[in-house]
């Protein structure tokens, strides 16, 4: 079992190299969510980074070492809970008097907590896009292999 | 005006791509140079002469920004572009799955 | 109006909800979809009281941020009748798939898709902004594709493709025009535009990006040179997505946009021309290709296009009739061809065929599926009781009053040809004697048959609109919003 194991991915080199990595890409995916009101980023490309951090993790170490951790049916779910936390966040906006209504507490420009909802609505977008850009990566290798039998 | 010309160039090699190659992946490259022409042409006509990028920072005031509408805009299209990206792959793994081939002329079995 | 944002609102969380509470309650996301698209109904109904006893214009603004700067949604005459006509067939067409889709696995996906689409459409109809309406126009398209290639057979998924391709390529000249209507007058809110387009006048900068507007949205209405991909497209989709496809969809996403595009750049004399010719040329091209067919669903699909062809002349035409005439006959095609549509899905439930030599005599076995039928065959061809006859009696009095007696012709000749391929339609598949495959055939379950009922008596009472005292509060405020 644990042979086998490692014989399944890439070679040792490609999988300390991975080790050492991965946690750096995601940390710095998370900071870019998490900066994308005050810096260049967002939501978006955070999670893009987020996903990249996930799919090298599954280059290097095969796929069922990965689906262990995040099985499909969990990716879907957060993947769903993103973009509820996203469109509740809009919803919120109606306690403001208008749809997206921002009337969180703004605080003080170019600091962390300064852009009143925007975080929030980072991260769910952020949580959205990540799991979903990995959930579609995840699908097309299962499709793949499904097609070869 | 030639950076224009040669975004006109790049989508007119997508959409040769797009019309002319047989490969169904081919294709859908080529419809991603064409996109990735259009969004070009877009940021293009949002820059000045010697435009900074339009990002504030406490330190500093910033003069002659370039427009950040276009670049807003562009993000979005590329989020777009990426969902119908994805499902243009799924959608030809599946064909291949179908039909053994990437072959658009073999692909035939409707009528019209 | 705190619930305009709401049309977009309900059927994104039904999506979300129910893509990830569906999977473990198998009758959950019937239930839900179902109370959405009844609201989103209601809402769009309590809209046009709204709209007819108080101010006529309503703007919404999204985040309280002012018009020009942000995101605006508008509520007027044009946008609550293309609302209540998307709500009430995306209700009638739910209602249908709680038996219809019962055939299929991971229904809830499907529910997903269906509601992403209607957010996309509702979106595009109440919104400000040229740009918002792209992202909204991608999303309902980029859930069509998908919905296209639902039952994942090989001819579906070449369909699919096929329209992918057309679709994608429609929204890159979308996205290009947008970019130069943008470099040209700094603006994307739409009254904001139409004010700079007025104060600057329209040059080539701007032409060119109407011609850009032609052929995408020409694309996704699939008016004639650009109708390639709906013949495959609609009737490979399930017959309920069939008729939301034909119903609404080319609808919203083509001719709406169509419209409103124009209102903001001004229609001249060389547009109108242009899109005479292009409704003349659909009605004859769809009706001759149409008649040909012995399968089912791509003879409606082929219908779809010439129908299609019928309100781009009206709307083409200018003139107060003529208009009246075109959204009227929008109203109408989208529910007979969506009632075809579902009768086509009822039949292909119970004998699993949709080709024409198959059937037969299913009039005795399907009493309510024969009778719809026949409704919205009469309807679609023009024959007097039925809602059909009076939009296409305006649209022909429009051209004749405007003298264009060419292409008041045209349009006779158009509904003759329907008529001769609808009664085609009915003495292959109702009357004459049982097939074999027809000896076993029964009637559907009941929220099919409701949903057709429905739709049927709409038909059968949908044409006392023409009367000045009804269509005053539907059609009269759509049409002063095209022709000031």
């Amino acid at each position: 079992m644990n042979s086998d194991l490692k014989n399944k991915g890439m070679s040792l080199i490609v999988k300390t190299i991975t080790r050492l990595t991965v946690g750096l890409i995601l940390l710095y995916g998370i900071y870019i969510v998490l900066h994308g009101h005050i810096s260049p980023g967002g939501g978006f490309a955070g999670g893009v980074i987020i996903a990249l951090a996930f799919i090298h993790l599954m280059l290097a170490f095969g796929k069922d070492e990965v689906l262990k951790i995040l099985p499909v049916t969990f990716v879907s779910l957060l993947e769903s809970l993103g973009a509820v936390l996203f469109l509740s966040i809009a919803i919120l906006g109606f306690l403001g008097g208008y749809f997206f209504m921002d009337w969180f507490a703004k605080g003080k420009p170019f600091k962390l907590f300064s852009a009143g909802s925007i975080i929030f609505s980072n991260i769910g977008i952020g949580l959205k896009v990540s799991l979903g850009l990995f959930g579609i990566f995840l699908v097309l290798i299962l499709l793949k292999f499904k097609a070869k039998k | 005006m030639t950076p224009y010309f040669l975004c006109l160039l790049l989508f007119l090699i997508g959409v040769y791509a797009v019309v002319r190659k047989r490969n169904i992946i081919k294709i859908i490259i080529g419809l991603i140079i064409a996109e990735y022409a259009v969004n070009l042409f877009f940021i293009l006509f949002g820059y000045k002469l010697e435009g900074r990028s339009p990002i504030y920072s406490p330190d500093q005031e910033i003069f002659n920004m370039v427009d950040p509408l276009p670049q807003a805009l562009v993000l979005t299209s590329i989020v777009i572009g990426l969902a119908t990206t994805a499902l243009a792959v799924a959608i030809a793994i599946r064909i291949y799955e179908k039909y053994g081939t990437f072959d658009i002329t073999k692909i035939n079995k409707l009528k019209g | 109006m705190t619930f305009i944002p709401l049309f977009v609102v309900l059927p994104l969380l039904g999506a979300f909800i129910i893509s990830f509470v569906g999977k473990y309650k198998k009758c959950f996301s019937d239930i839900f979809t179902n109370i959405i698209t009844l609201t989103l109904a209601f809402l769009s109904f309590y809209s046009i009281f709204l709209l007819n006893t108080k101010s006529s214009l309503y703007i919404y603004k999204v985040g309280g941020w002012a018009p020009p700067f942000g995101i605006s949604l508008v509520l007027d005459g044009l946008s609550v009748f293309m609302l209540v006509t998307v709500n009430i067939l995306a209700f009638l067409i739910t209602l249908f798939c709680i038996n219809y889709m019962e055939k299929f696995t991971s229904k809830f996906r499907f529910y997903t898709l269906f509601l992403l689409m209607l957010a996309g459409m509702n979106g595009i109809i109440i919104t400000a902004d040229i740009f918002n309406l792209f992202v909204f126009l991608e999303i309902a398209s980029v859930a069509s594709y998908a919905l296209v290639a639902y039952g994942i057979e090989s001819e579906e998924l070449e369909a699919s493709f096929k329209y992918m391709m057309m679709g994608s390529l429609a929204s890159l000249f979308i996205l290009l025009s947008i970019a130069f209507l943008y470099s040209y007058a700094s603006t994307l809110n739409m009254a904001d535009l139409a004010q700079v387009l007025k104060e600057k006048g329209v040059n080539k900068v701007v032409t060119f990006a109407f011609v850009l507007f032609l052929v995408g949205f020409g694309l996704k209405a699939a008016i004639v040179p650009f109708h390639a991909w709906l013949p495959d497209a609609h009737p490979s989709a399930p017959a309920p997505i069939s008729a939301a496809l034909s119903g609404v969809l080319i609808k919203v996403l083509g001719i709406y946009s169509l419209i409103r595009i124009s209102t903001i750049i001004g229609i001249n004399k060389l547009f109108s021309n242009t899109l005479m010719f292009l409704g003349g040329l659909s009605i004859i091209v769809g009706v001759l290709l149409a008649i040909g067919q012995m399968d089912l669903k791509r003879l409606l699909a082929y219908h779809s296009i010439s129908q299609v062809g019928y309100i781009i002349l009206g709307l083409g035409i200018g003139t107060p009739l003529g208009v009246s005439g075109g959204l009227f006959h929008l109203f109408n095609h989208s529910i007979f061809k969506s009632l075809l549509f579902l009768n086509s899905g009822a039949i292909e439930y119970t004998i699993g065929t949709r080709n024409l030599d198959q059937m037969g005599g299913l009039r005795e076995k399907m009493p309510i599926t024969s009778a719809t039928c026949l409704i919205a065959s009469m309807s679609i061809s023009g024959i007097p009781p039925f809602n059909g006859f009076f939009s296409k009696l305006l649209i022909v009095l429009a051209c004749i009053k405007s003298g264009y007696i060419g292409y008041g012709i045209v349009a006779v000749i158009g509904s003759i040809l329907t008529l001769s391929s609808f009664m085609k339609v009915q003495r292959y598949a109702f009357f004459g004697s049982l097939s074999k495959k027809s000896q076993e055939a029964k009637e559907v379950p009941s929220f099919m048959k409701l949903a057709m009922l429905i739709l049927a008596i709409i038909c059968s009472v949908g044409g006392l609109l023409i009367f000045k005292d009804i269509g005053n509060y539907f059609i009269k405020p759509a049409q002063e919003i095209i022709v000031k």
